[in-house]
């Protein structure tokens, strides 16, 4: 059974500021990603009744979108770009490496929710291919071996 | 900050062009920069300018676009030319700052460019701070819209843009000016201009650099193309892929509301114009207009058929002028030096300038921006400085996803829309993605189609069933089962989904395949009768070999082999049985002496 949740105050100025504005789905379901790191279920509910929209068309949208995630991230999301470049340049071998040693595949979260993989379309930083990011600081000219250094530093950290 | 208005623009116009006096130091701090450590080196340059007092000016910049050369930075100091330094590290800076002072130039950093680009797009791209406006202005900023509203109207503005030649720079090439022409001939209260910043083409961005480095010549274009249209309001549908982009657009549009620049009198007219961003959400498939539409709508990203064009009933029904980025910064240059001076530029058919990605096996990977018509081989050769590691390149693929490879023979072809269209590549949003020997064709068509089944919205048959059927064929022949029946069932897919998709998705998404197999079809033949591949991308059809003499029998593959398929020991040397091999790499990648081939 899912609750409706009141809207955080930011939230809410938010929805309040776009409310009248036609077209405002998107936008507003970017602030919610912006809040949570995703967009959970129960917040679709309360949006749903707010602005007077079909919780099944916010759906629809929240899944036609690469960009909306339904499930909380980890700590870490570690975005491997697949453009081109990178994967002309060897961005699969690091996707790879990085899959055996959190073992999950892309779009899941380690169980003790430290990091999330995903792969993305292009960061548009092609001169640097292969490109990585983590939590959006972005790692260019990457290698294997290289990338995995770094993941093990974001292990130690915790 | 002040009230713009028609003669405060006017002092403006007195000083562009004039060389600054002070001293500065210009670090450049776009996406690419600032991951290759440019944040670093400007902090290490604040230091030491602080800490020494040194009567230098310290400022930020967008990307010159020799990307592999980042951090760079440009320093002007005193009576010297200004110089450029690549590659500048966080301890090259005392050293930077010493010998500048003094008026020497470090040799070994500066960086010299090539003189076969001409920059109209990225004219201000790294030269000036995208976040302030005074620099824009001191670039004559906004004197092209100041000439438009004041000294020409819509009319003439289409006139100039018509001389120009100017076609879209999005893909598809529609000569902007018609496009301008149907949305102002139609009779409408509300009219939209929309900024199609959605750059979705793995391994292009220069829509990127612009936004980041020059965002107010797109608003300037955006400006003119407002004015010339009679539309009140204009939105710029950014991927939300791009913070920093999107960050610099919105301070752009602040400024230029406080400074009376956007707003219901521009520059002290009786024009009104105002614009709002609107983001995108992952969605390759809404740089097509009527799903870009349908997205800032709200709803999903799923094209309409066409007619009713957008020009005429687009955004809300309303008639909607959709202009990508490049296109929009081309827009103040034309009118400022006029159409006929941009179209003297290129060739017959296709006019000024195209920023290209260059990408892939590339010494130099970065943005170029050259006059139509300038050669492949050019570009490749002189301004990308040729292949990595001495390899051959193997060819050129243009047009991202809807476009085609061109094979090394075609190098010396003309880069403009009808030649690239000629050899069935196309000039698309300017990825250029050189391959070398070891990149199959086989495994980079299953790249691109990949993407595009991935990105397929599932509206229309043709693309959503076509491209997977499509992609399974190629996996049937990388994986070494391919029929010579494959080829023709491929070219037949292929001809249904360019003749009946609905959008240019799925009828551009064949493109790479059909000109992978113009060119290329003894390559596909290769993997289909004799199960090989000679890269050795395609994972299924590698034999891998120890080549007994490169061998030194240290042991390594066989200590690192996972299931046992290496046999043999110090003494006699190694060799490996394929029947139990999984082809899974790792004595490849472990064996330094390169002893194993596949």
């Amino acid at each position: 059974m899912i609750t409706e949740t009141a809207l955080p105050q930011e939230l809410a100025d938010y929805v309040n500021e776009w409310k009248a504005q036609k077209g405002n789905l998107i936008m507003i379901l970017h602030a919610v990603q912006d809040h949570y790191g995703y967009v959970p279920k129960d917040i679709c509910f309360t949006l749903s009744k707010e602005l007077k929209v079909p919780l099944a068309r916010i759906y629809e949208v929240l899944t036609f979108y690469n960009y909306f995630s339904l499930s909380a991230p980890g700590k870490y999301k570690i975005s491997v770009c697949m453009g081109t470049a990178c994967y002309l340049k060897g961005a699969t071998e690091i996707l790879n490496a990085v899959k055996a040693e959190l073992k999950i595949e892309e779009g899941e979260t380690t169980e003790d929710k430290m990091f999330r993989l995903e792969h993305v379309r292009c960061l548009g930083c092609c001169g640097l291919a292969p490109v990585v990011t983590v939590n959006g600081k972005v790692y260019g000219k990457m290698t294997k071996d290289e990338f995995m250094k770094i993941l093990k530093e974001y292990k130690e950290k915790g | 900050m002040m009230n713009l208005t028609r003669e405060s623009l006017e002092k403006y116009n007195d000083k562009s062009g004039k060389e600054e006096e002070t001293n500065y130091i210009k670090v450049g701090m776009s996406t690419c920069g600032i991951a290759a450590g440019s944040d670093r080196v400007y902090l290490s340059l604040l230091d030491e300018i602080n800490n020494k007092n040194i009567p230098v000016k310290l400022d930020k910049c967008g990307c010159l676009g020799m990307c592999y050369a980042e951090p760079m930075i440009e320093v002007k100091i005193e009576n010297q030319p200004a110089v450029f330094y690549g590659y500048v590290k966080e301890e090259d800076v005392p050293e930077i700052i010493e010998k500048s002072m003094q008026g020497q130039i470090i040799e070994n950093l500066v960086f010299k460019s090539d003189n076969i680009q001409k920059k109209i797009v990225l004219r201000n791209c790294g030269l000036i701070n995208p976040e302030s406006i005074e620099d824009y202005l001191s670039k004559s900023g906004y004197q092209a819209l100041k000439k438009s509203i004041f000294e020409l109207n819509p009319d003439l503005v289409i006139e100039e843009m018509k001389k120009s030649g100017l076609r879209g720079r999005g893909g598809a090439g529609f000569p902007t000016h018609l496009k301008w022409t149907f949305t102002k001939n139609v009779q409408s209260e509300e009219k939209f201009v929309i900024c199609n910043a959605d750059e979705g083409d793995p391994g292009a961005y220069m829509d990127r650099s612009v936004l980041e480095g020059d965002p107010h010549s797109v608003i300037e274009g955006m400006m003119i193309a407002a004015f010339a249209t009679g539309s009140p309001k204009g939105i710029f549908y950014i991927r939300a892929e791009y913070p920093l982009a999107i960050e610099r657009i919105q301070k752009a549009i602040n400024d230029c509301y406080k400074c009376g620049i956007l707003g219901s009198n521009v520059l002290g007219s009786d024009f009104k114009f105002d614009i709002e961003i609107r983001l995108g959400a992952g969605a390759f498939v809404c740089g097509e207009e009527t799903a870009l539409i349908a997205s800032i709508e709200g709803k999903r990203g799923y094209p309409k058929p066409r007619p009713p064009f957008p020009a005429v009933k687009g955004l809300w029904n309303k008639p909607t002028v959709i202009n990508n980025v490049e296109t929009l910064a081309n827009v103040a240059y034309i009118l400022l030096h006029g159409g006929e001076s941009f179209g003297s530029i290129g060739t017959e058919k296709s006019k000024g300038t195209k920023v290209f990605a260059l990408t892939g096996k590339i010494k130099n990977s970065g943005l170029v921006e050259v006059p139509m018509g300038v050669t492949l081989r050019q570009i490749i050769e002189e301004i990308g400085g040729g292949i990595l590691n001495n390899k051959k390149i193997k060819a050129v693929q243009t047009g991202g996803p809807s476009g085609g490879l061109i094979p090394v023979d075609y190098l010396d072809t003309q880069v403009s829309y009808e030649h690239l269209d000629q050899l069935g590549s196309i000039m698309g949003s300017g990825g250029m993605i050189v391959l070398d020997e070891d990149d199959c064709v086989v495994d980079i068509a299953k790249f691109y189609l990949g993407f595009c089944v991935d990105e397929s919205c599932g509206k229309c048959a043709p693309c959503r069933i076509g491209g997977i059927q499509m992609l399974n064929l190629l996996e049937k022949i990388s994986s070494g089962n391919g029929e010579i029946k494959d080829l023709q069932r491929l070219k037949l897919i292929s001809k249904a989904m360019q003749k009946a998709s609905l959008c240019g998705l799925g009828q551009t998404a064949p493109n790479p395949i059909v000109s992978a197999l113009r060119y290329f079809e003894a390559e596909y033949l290769e993997h289909i009768n004799d199960k090989k591949c000679s890269s050795g991308k395609c994972k299924a059809l590698n034999t891998y070999l120890i080549i007994t003499e490169t061998c030194v029998k240290c042991g390594m593959c066989q200590k690192n082999c996972p299931v046992g398929a290496i046999e043999g020991d110090r003494t006699v040397g190694f060799t490996i049985k394929p029947e139990v091999c999984i082809k899974c790499n790792k004595c490849f990648e472990i064996c330094k002496f390169n002893a194993i081939k596949k």
